[in-house]
């Protein structure tokens, strides 16, 4: 069978080339407006879930007039079944650092903080380390810029931004209305470039190695490649990096164990495809985007528990301050549970449907707003299932 | 930096607002109403209950109105399908985690979200009902206030409250998800932590889910039992927006016709706080002159300035807790309601020969702070608990309600006498920079022999609305006795709001403010902005109640303290003097150091 899934080492490669120090020094020679317009040019969309084009994010920054602003990456990585950030931190935590430092100096911040996922603290005492070594090399290079680390504290909201912030401020993590915005006021309601590990690393590869390289990867509106956590039912769980923008069906080619049933691209907020759908399906943002994770189920799964762990989740993760969110949560939880005792009928679930309709549009952040992808792209699947 | 205005339509209709207006306010100008849950114009923007969503031409989400800002060309829909749907949805989600008895909830008739419901029609109970037992226990362990788990929606108005303007923060929101509700420091039971009792939580809540520990039927018990002689008196900011709650517009006085309804709901004596008003200007202005003497001639260390009022309980809890290092320089003066107990089961209960054991004493109050002071154990200096039970202006208007009176039909009437007369002073104690004003009034003449320098004697630099307010007052020509007065900037200060009170106890502590004599009074505006005052509350309501106890106090014939003819009569027939023997029995206090948390 032929198969068109593209293997990349973009990410992880550890030659000499690539020094990070060795990028940082050579792309802090350019100006800014260059640095950004590769940006742009290469296409780079963020690798945190929400998919903004990264260049754009850095120049809104840099027009910002303020004294403070700030770059921080998001390592909270909470999204289940996405476990690629921390691989990218203990294997080339210096990319991560120099993306920063460019970022800084780039928008004109002098201070950095990576917000660490409460559960990765094991990797801090290696990560301090090697980051002391860094911040030493930055004011040898005379750059205006220190990067910190900051503890997260095991919510899976805080990975939102403006939660994320007001985490960072000791303020319970609950996200900000927007507008505005990071780029205006994020942390300490200074203009804030926030961006995921992932992302970080490819803005130092491409100083590194040009935007060409990079647009040469992947689809029109998909450029580049993407680190992806494989899981579920697979023989070879585990980091891939691969070109963005594959369909579906060479994705299970590879990884599947040869009876794969659905897979759910993009994590417990995803969307769920079923094996009909695996041929017209494609991988990135013309198609179903994901934060990384990719989620195998084979035959023998039930997707009513895929859908009730689901559902669980967000009903204990919401941070609960959104009508819909908090009590949507709730009502999809226990409604397919009553339609599984028969204690509502079947057309309940179409009631529900039209709930994350509301969810979608009404709840205050993107976890609120995208309950109902996992939902309805399950129910809609596998109605069945989840009825008898 | 000048505003400039921003064009926008709503619901196909041009309008130019000034840029930074939400759409909620600009929808507003041009008479669109969108509902609201979580918003309130004393608090910061939440944006979390979402009922206010609208529809913005090219948006994908809908937007939250109160915490959207208008943008040039941007086109809102307030009432399109999309909104509608949705805003159904929500007030039903609201309902399904709701414990909708209404019929048994003191905040049946008045409250937001039940007006939301029936705005909606909500009939049919689409969703799962998610109310659990656990949410169902009530605390009731605070003599003021009630929480009610299970009709709380989450807008988080309280604590903000809490947080913004009492700076408080004993209420606050823990857990997330379907564990989210709102607690206290630890769980504890309310009556344990640092709240205040102040009640302004209870005038922002949407719902039931905080009310005031009612003591109507207890009341109405004692009204009805033949063995018991009840007295009721009336706070200076009750007559000023009991209206509001009867259908009267806000600012209108109705002092005579509260008194003609109490008098019909079968009291035995309708008598006046602002008697004992007067009265604590007797003793306090007294007091602050004895501490300056004592401070400023005597050298003595013990005398400690600036001396601070006593009136509000709130203010004293909030102290008790927060700063109770400085607990000597509150004054000693019981607050009004509690003198007036005392007063009324010693003096008169004397007088009118009845027994104390069979007098209750009733208050009518703007302030939930009032229930639990009325309990604290230093209360009963007449050997009994001076004030019986507390009730809202709220409650009383619910009572007035329950009697089937017609407010509006009712003539005026006179309070009884005597602990019925008062002055104009007495009626400013109401407002924020009335204790103050009413004690300069007196103080200034006892110390001069002459008016306080100001027209008509309004002592404007000591009025309004401003968070914290200072003056100075200089004193001059005063008469022998007071000659260590001479020429003495006398500097005050006044705060509202705990939030504001402990901005100014740090400037007191820090030392960068050097004041004589500070008012604080717990609540935003003061009394008339209490918690037990009439709801909703804002800014421009508690202006219009201000305006209203400002007019009254120029309505009365007698405008100082010292001229009320009743309380120079309880001076020679009981007391004696200002700070006497009897004073300090009945009339004086002390304070106790509480928990910080
Ligand atoms: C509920 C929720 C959780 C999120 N968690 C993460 C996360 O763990 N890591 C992350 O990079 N982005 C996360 N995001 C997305 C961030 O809000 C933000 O868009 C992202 O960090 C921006 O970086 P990027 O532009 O590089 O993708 C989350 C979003 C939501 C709504
Ligand atoms: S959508 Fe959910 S997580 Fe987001 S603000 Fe609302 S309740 Fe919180
Ligand atoms: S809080 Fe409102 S809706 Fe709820 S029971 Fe009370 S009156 Fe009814
Ligand atoms: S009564 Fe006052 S102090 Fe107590 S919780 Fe409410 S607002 Fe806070
Ligand atoms: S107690 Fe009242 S004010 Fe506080 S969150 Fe609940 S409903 Fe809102
Ligand atoms: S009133 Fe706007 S979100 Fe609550």
């Amino acid at each position: 069978m032929e198969n068109n899934l593209k293997k990349v080492d973009i990410i992880f490669e550890d030659s000499d080339k690539c020094a990070p120090l060795k990028v940082l020094e050579k792309t802090l020679k350019r100006t800014a407006d260059d640095i950004i317009l590769d940006l742009i040019d290469s296409g780079l969309k963020g690798r945190g879930g929400a998919g903004f084009p990264t260049g754009l994010k850095w120049k809104f920054t840099r027009n910002e007039t303020s004294d403070v602003k700030y770059v921080i990456c998001n390592a909270d990585e909470g999204e289940p079944g996405t476990f690629k950030d921390r691989e990218i931190l203990d294997r080339v935590p210096e990319k991560i650092f120099t993306g920063m430092a460019i970022c800084g100096y780039v928008v004109g911040a002098r201070e950095g903080y990576i917000y660490l996922r409460g559960e990765y603290n094991f990797l801090l005492k290696s990560l301090l380390k090697k980051l002391n070594d860094f911040n030493a090399a930055l004011k040898k290079l005379n750059v205006d810029f220190q990067i910190y680390f900051k503890s997260g504290s095991g919510a899976y909201v805080c990975g939102e931004e403006s939660a994320l912030f007001e985490s960072m401020e000791g303020k319970r993590g609950e996200p900000r209305n927007k507008p505005p915005y990071p780029t205006v006021a994020g942390y300490n309601s200074k203009p804030t470039v926030i961006n995921n590990v992932e992302t970080l690393v490819y803005t130092t590869m491409i100083c590194h190695m040009g935007p060409e390289k990079f647009k040469a990867l992947g689809t029109s509106d998909s450029r580049g490649s993407k680190v992806f956590s494989v899981s579920g039912d697979t023989p070879i769980p585990g980091i891939y990096e691969l070109e963005l923008g594959m369909p579906l069906h060479d994705f299970v080619n590879e990884f599947g164990d040869g009876d794969t049933k659905a897979v759910q691209v993009g994590g417990a907020s995803g969307h769920c495809v079923p094996r009909k759908k695996f041929n017209d399906t494609i991988i990135g943002f013309e198609g179903i985007p994901t934060g990384g994770s990719m989620m195998i189920f084979n035959s023998s799964r039930s997707m009513y528990n895929v859908l009730h762990d689901y559902l669980e989740f967000f009903a204990e993760e919401s941070c609960g301050q959104c009508t819909p969110c908090r009590v949507g949560c709730q009502q999809l939880l226990k409604g397919i549970e009553a339609v599984k005792r028969g204690e509502r009928p079947p057309a309940y679930l179409d009631d529900l449907k039209k709930l994350t309709g509301t969810m979608k549009i009404a709840a205050k952040c993107g976890l609120g707003q995208s309950v109902g992808n996992p939902f309805n792209s399950i129910i809609d699947n596998f109605r069945e299932e989840i009825i008898y | 930096m000048s505003k400039y205005l921003v064009n926008l339509k709503i619901n196909n209709m041009p309008v130019a607002v000034e840029e930074g207006t939400t759409i909620l306010e600009a929808a507003k100008r041009l008479n669109f109403r969108i509902p609201t849950l979580c918003n309130h114009p004393d608090l910061t923007v939440a944006g979390n209950c979402r009922v206010c969503v609208v529809e913005v031409k090219g948006a994908r989400l809908l937007a939250a109105s109160c915490a959207t800002p208008v943008s040039e060309g941007m086109e809102v829909f307030t009432n399109s399908e999309k909104v509608r749907k949705a805003r159904k949805h929500i007030v039903e989600l609201l309902l399904s985690e709701h414990n909708a008895d209404c019929t048994k909830c003191f905040k049946n008739g008045h409250c937001e979200l039940q007006e939301l419901a029936s705005e909606y029609r909500i009939g049919d109970h689409v969703f799962l009902d998610l109310v659990t037992p656990e949410s169902m226990i009530q605390d009731i362990s605070s003599p003021s206030i009630v929480k009610d788990d299970s009709k709380c929606i989450r807008c988080q108005r309280c604590v903000r409250t809490c947080a913004e303007l009492q700076g408080v923060s004993a209420l606050a929101v823990v857990n997330k998800g379907d564990h989210q509700k709102i607690s206290t420091f630890l769980n504890k039971p309310l009556h344990e932590v640092v709240c205040t009792n102040c009640g302004q939580c209870i005038n922002r809540c949407p719902t039931g889910a905080l009310t005031e520990r009612n003591y109507i039927e207890e009341v109405w018990n004692a009204i009805y039992d033949p063995s018991k002689f009840v007295v009721v008196q009336t706070a200076p900011a009750t007559r000023i927006a009991l209206g509001e709650d009867l259908g009267i517009p806000v600012g209108e006085r109705v002092t005579g016709k509260m008194v003609s309804a109490l008098k019909k709901l079968g009291f035995n004596k309708v008598l006046d706080t602002d008697f004992t008003a007067d009265l604590t200007i007797m003793e306090e202005g007294t007091e602050l002159l004895t501490r300056l003497k004592k401070a400023l001639v005597d050298k003595d260390e013990k005398t400690v300035l600036p001396m601070m009022t006593s009136c509000s309980p709130g203010w004293i809890k909030f102290q008790e807790h927060m700063y109770s290092d400085m607990l000597d320089n509150l004054s000693t003066c019981k607050s009004p309601q509690q003198m007036f107990g005392a007063v009324a089961k010693t003096y008169y209960a004397d007088k009118i020969n009845i027994k104390a054991q069979d007098m209750i004493v009733v208050s009518i109050m703007p302030c939930v702070a009032k229930k639990f002071e009325c309990e604290r154990p230093e209360m009963r200096d007449s050997g009994y608990q001076d004030v019986d039970y507390v009730l809202t202006t709220r409650e009383l208007a619910m009572m007035i309600k329950q009697a089937g009176i017609d407010f509006h039909k009712l003539d005026e009437d006179h309070y009884d006498s005597i602990l019925g007369e008062s002055s104009g002073a007495a009626v400013i104690f109401g407002a924020t920079g009335g204790v103050m004003e009413a004690a300069l009034r007196t103080a200034y003449e006892i110390v001069t022999g002459r008016e306080v320098p100001f027209t008509n004697l309004n002592i404007q630099p000591v009025r309004g609305m401003e968070g914290i307010k200072d003056a100075t007052i200089k004193i001059k020509n005063v008469k022998p006795e007071w000659s260590f007065l001479e020429g003495v900037d006398l500097h005050v200060a006044i705060a509202h709001g705990l939030a504001n009170a402990r901005q100014l106890m740090e400037k007191v502590r820090r030392g960068e403010a050097v004041y004589h004599f500070i008012e604080v009074m717990g609540c935003p505006g003061g009394c008339l902005g209490g918690g037990g005052q009439p709801i909703p509350t804002s800014p421009e309501i508690r202006k219009k109640r201000a305006e209203a106890i400002y007019s009254e106090d120029e309505d009365m014939p007698i405008r100082k303290s010292h001229e009320n003819p009743e309380v120079l009569e309880i001076y020679k027939e009981f007391l004696g003097e200002p700070l006497s023997h009897k004073s300090h029995d009945l009339l004086h206090t002390h304070y106790k150091p509480r928990k910080r948390y």
